[in-house]
Formats: structure tokens, C-alpha cells, sequence
């Protein structure tokens, strides 16, 4: 099956014409954060608070990676996308074009990313080295004081991924 | 009486904690048996992916995962050895907060309530058992999250039998689902207390994939479960498929006579295990 090519942050337009089960390399920017990252953000929304980053067609990874001494992702690999079901509707609300993880999600979920044609796209878990292989450049955003669940910025290039949520809700999971 | 100080006690644990850099040899060819026959387009993705990810990982010494775990160690001190210089425990702790910072291994621990990371993997989840000899044996299992997460208890009363305990197991692995990093390994256990029931399914996990158990009633337990198991159709990463679990590994120890405990103890498909004898 051939890869679609795609670029981070999204263009909504080429979001929608992506179809559940679809392979993508992804190219460009996407940011990090696991649970502590996703409550201090879905705080921030709640509370008219600022947020780290503008939202708006962003890619968020759900990863918390490993680092080498110089600050290089040697291990970069999916979370479990579930534990940030009760967070994600409302950054999808507030803009998220896309967040990537492993593992179903929620039907609030699912109802979140119809809402705002938006996608889930899954990595392979388990696969951390290929994907630091991908990882180009890496900065810390936000967040440090949480350590490993950290905000991070990476520039990414040929991110294997699959999509398993479209926008219209098709799933290659069996639900 | 053997003397072993705490400091080759640390220094074996953090040189076995580079276990997280690659798979064991039977995960590897398990994983390799399931791609071969797999039918689904998916899930033969995520499972090329997955082997693919564990030959760059070896070649270039990075972790297979960036999930290193929490560091579950399990020993087997044999009852002649005096141990020098400090504590057991406070030595396997060195181990592993300087083979996690060498290596660049993830810090993953924190306090439950305040949440605030240690930020060097310790403390570590050390389980001793006394044995005969003057030797001490050391297995280090980096165990995951995203699988371990999904371990259940099933307090069973003896009433519902043998058809409780498989029901109870192909439960545990439904509702893990998606979750767990499948293709997983189930590991089992059947009896005693709730905690030694765990802790038995624990140590299933440390038994070579797919090898049997030595007893014959378990091993077709065993056998019976996977294939059960694989026919629900979770398959590699959730995607669907053949293969949704490399092996059901199941241990026993004798229960109470109101009781029937099961639990169910998940490993991901990076399977990353060292073990030394000092």
C-alpha cells in the first residue's frame, strides 16, 4: 500500500481526504504531551488561562520519549491515546487537527473529531526507535518542570502512521 | 558463606537494565512466526514495524521502547550468601538509577498522590525469594504501562470452576483490547491469595514465549486460551488479525477452600528481559 505524504501543521482540506486505514509519512511539526500535559492544558481551556502553543491544526503526539545526554529523542514511540479520552474533546474543540497515539479511542472521541473534521492518526507502539529515527530536531516548549511529560516541539520527517479515526468517524479498529 | 558487596550487586543490575535496548531472541522469532501468518493488511503493517524497530534498536543500542518501564527485578538469594556494604534492595535501586541515566532510559517513577517524579526510575519493584546455595540470581524485567495497565484480579468463588477461570482470562484480554501493545503476552496466575496470584502471573512473564508449562494440565490450559484468544481478532496494535497474543503463560499455587483467585498479568509485544548469577 502506498503512503500519503502529508504536512504538520494541517491544512483541514487535506485532513478530509484522508480515509481510516490510509498509511502516512508525516513531515513538518508536531508536539508532545501524555497525561499531565493534556490536564494542564485542558485546565488552561476551562479557565480562560494561556496555553503553550496556538492549537489550530496542530498535531499533538501523545509520547513521552527517551533522551540522550545531548538532548537527542532515542526512543520516541506512542502512549496509550485512552487516558487522554476525558482531554482530547476539547482540544479537538479548540482547534487540534489531528492527535496521534495507539489504541481506540472514545465514542466522545470519535463524536469530537466528526465534530471538527478532524483525525486520529495511530503510530506503532512499541516501535520508540524507528521513530526517533524521524525525529529531526527537537525542542522543549513547556512544561519542564514535569520532566519526562514535558512539552516538546519536534521536527519530524517520513512519520510512519496509519489513520484510524477519519473524520467522518470510519475506524480501522473493531468497535 | 558467601560475601557479595552492594557494589557488584549494582553494577550487574545496571549493566542488565541495556535489556531495554533490545527484545529477547523469543520475542523476536514469535513475532517473526506471526508476521509470516498473518492475513490482515494492518496488522502485517504494525508487525513489520515492529520488527523493523527492534533490528534498529540493536544496531544502534537505543531502546526498543521508549516505555522503559518500571523496573521489576526478581531474586533468588540463596540462603549462604551474606550481602556486604548495604542493603539488597538499596543496591538494585543503584543499578537501575545509573543504567536508566547512563543510557538515556526514561525516568517514568513518581508518587502516586503528588505526582512528582523521582527522576531517576527508583525505586524499583524488587521481589526476593530464599533458595538453597550461595548463589544469587538476578532477572530484571522493564515492564511497560500501557500493558500493565490493563492486569486484572478476579476473586472467584470455587463454584464457578475451571469455565470461570478461561472466562476470566479471555475477559481480561478483551477489555485490554487495543490498549496493551498486542501482540501480548498473557501471563497467569491461579490460586493462593489475591497478591500471590499476581504476583505469580508476574512471574510468567519471565518464562521463555511460547515455551510450556511443565505441567501438562496447564499447557493445555495454555494452548486452549491462545487460540481462543487469537480467534477474538484484537490482532497487532488493535488493527485486527491472526495474532493477538504470542502465548498464555499460566502458574499455580494451592488456594483456600472458599476461594478461586485468577489474575491476569498483560506483556506488550516488546518483550525486553536480562537475568545474572553472581
Amino acid at each position: 500500500m502506498d503512503y500519503i505524504r502529508l504536512t504538520a501543521p494541517f491544512d483541514k482540506s487535506e485532513l478530509a481526504k484522508l480515509k481510516a486505514g490510509d498509511r502516512v509519512l508525516l513531515d513538518g511539526i508536531i508536539y508532545t504531551a501524555r497525561d499531565a500535559g493534556h490536564k494542564r492544558m485542558y485546565d488552561a481551556v476551562l479557565s480562560g488561562g494561556e496555553l503553550p502553543i496556538e492549537l489550530n491544526g496542530q498535531a499533538i503526539y501523545y509520547v513521552g520519549a527517551c533522551f540522550d545526554k545531548n538532548g537527542k529523542p532515542i526512543s520516541a514511540g506512542p502512549t496509550t491515546a485512552m487516558r487522554m479520552d476525558k482531554y482530547a474533546p476539547v482540544l479537538y474543540d479548540n482547534g487540534v487537527g489531528a492527535s496521534i497515539g495507539k489504541g481506540d479511542r472514545s465514542q466522545a472521541v470519535y463524536d469530537a473529531i466528526i465534530k471538527n473534521k478532524a483525525v486520529y492518526l495511530c503510530a506503532i507502539g512499541g516501535a520508540g526507535a524507528t521513530y526517533a529515527d524521524c525525529i529531526k530536531g527537537s525542542r522543549l516548549i513547556a512544561y519542564s518542570e514535569l520532566g519526562t511529560e514535558a512539552m516538546y516541539r519536534f521536527e519530524v520527517k517520513d512519520f510512519p502512521l496509519i489513520v484510524a479515526i477519519d473524520i467522518d468517524g470510519n475506524t480501522i479498529f473493531n468497535r | 558463606m558467601k560475601e557479595i558487596t552492594f557494589k557488584s550487586i549494582a553494577d550487574a543490575v545496571c549493566e542488565l537494565t541495556r535489556a531495554c535496548s533490545g527484545l529477547t531472541a523469543s520475542c523476536s522469532s514469535a513475532m517473526r512466526a506471526a508476521y509470516d501468518k498473518e492475513s490482515n493488511e494492518n496488522a502485517k503493517f504494525a508487525l513489520e514495524m515492529l520488527m523493523e524497530n527492534a533490528e534498529v534498536a540493536k544496531d544502534r543500542g537505543l531502546p526498543v521502547c521508549q516505555d522503559t518501564g518500571m523496573a521489576v527485578v526478581f531474586v533468588k538469594l540463596g540462603q549462604d550468601v551474606h550481602i556486604s556494604g548495604g542493603l539488597l534492595t538499596d543496591a538494585i535501586d543503584e543499578g537501575v538509577r545509573r543504567g536508566y541515566r547512563d543510557n538515556g532510559y526514561r525516568a517514568s517513577v513518581l508518587d502516586p498522590i503528588s505526582r512528582v517524579n523521582t527522576r531517576d526510575n527508583t525505586p524499583a519493584v524488587t521481589h526476593v525469594t530464599v533458595t538453597e546455595g550461595d548463589k544469587l540470581q538476578i532477572a530484571f524485567l522493564p515492564k511497560g504501562f500501557g500493558s500493565e495497565n490493563m492486569s486484572r484480579l478476579y476473586m472467584l468463588t470455587p463454584s464457578q470452576g475451571i469455565d470461570g477461570v478461561k472466562e476470566s482470562i479471555i475477559n481480561a484480554v478483551k477489555l485490554a483490547g487495543s490498549n496493551p501493545c498486542p501482540p501480548i503476552v498473557v501471563g497467569v496466575g491461579i490460586g493462593g491469595t489475591a497478591e500471590k496470584a499476581m504476583l505469580l502471573a508476574k512471574e510468567q512473564l519471565l518464562r521463555e514465549i511460547g515455551a510450556p508449562s511443565e505441567n501438562s494440565a496447564l499447557a493445555a490450559l495454555e494452548q486452549e486460551l491462545l487460540l481462543k484468544i487469537n480467534a477474538l481478532g484484537i490482532g497487532a496494535q488493535g488493527f485486527g488479525g491472526d495474532t493477538s497474543a504470542l502465548a498464555v503463560h499460566i502458574g499455580k499455587y494451592p488456594t483456600h477452600i472458599s476461594a478461586l483467585p485468577v489474575a491476569v498479568n498483560i506483556q506488550c509485544n516488546a518483550v525486553r528481559l536480562s537475568s545474572v548469577t553472581l
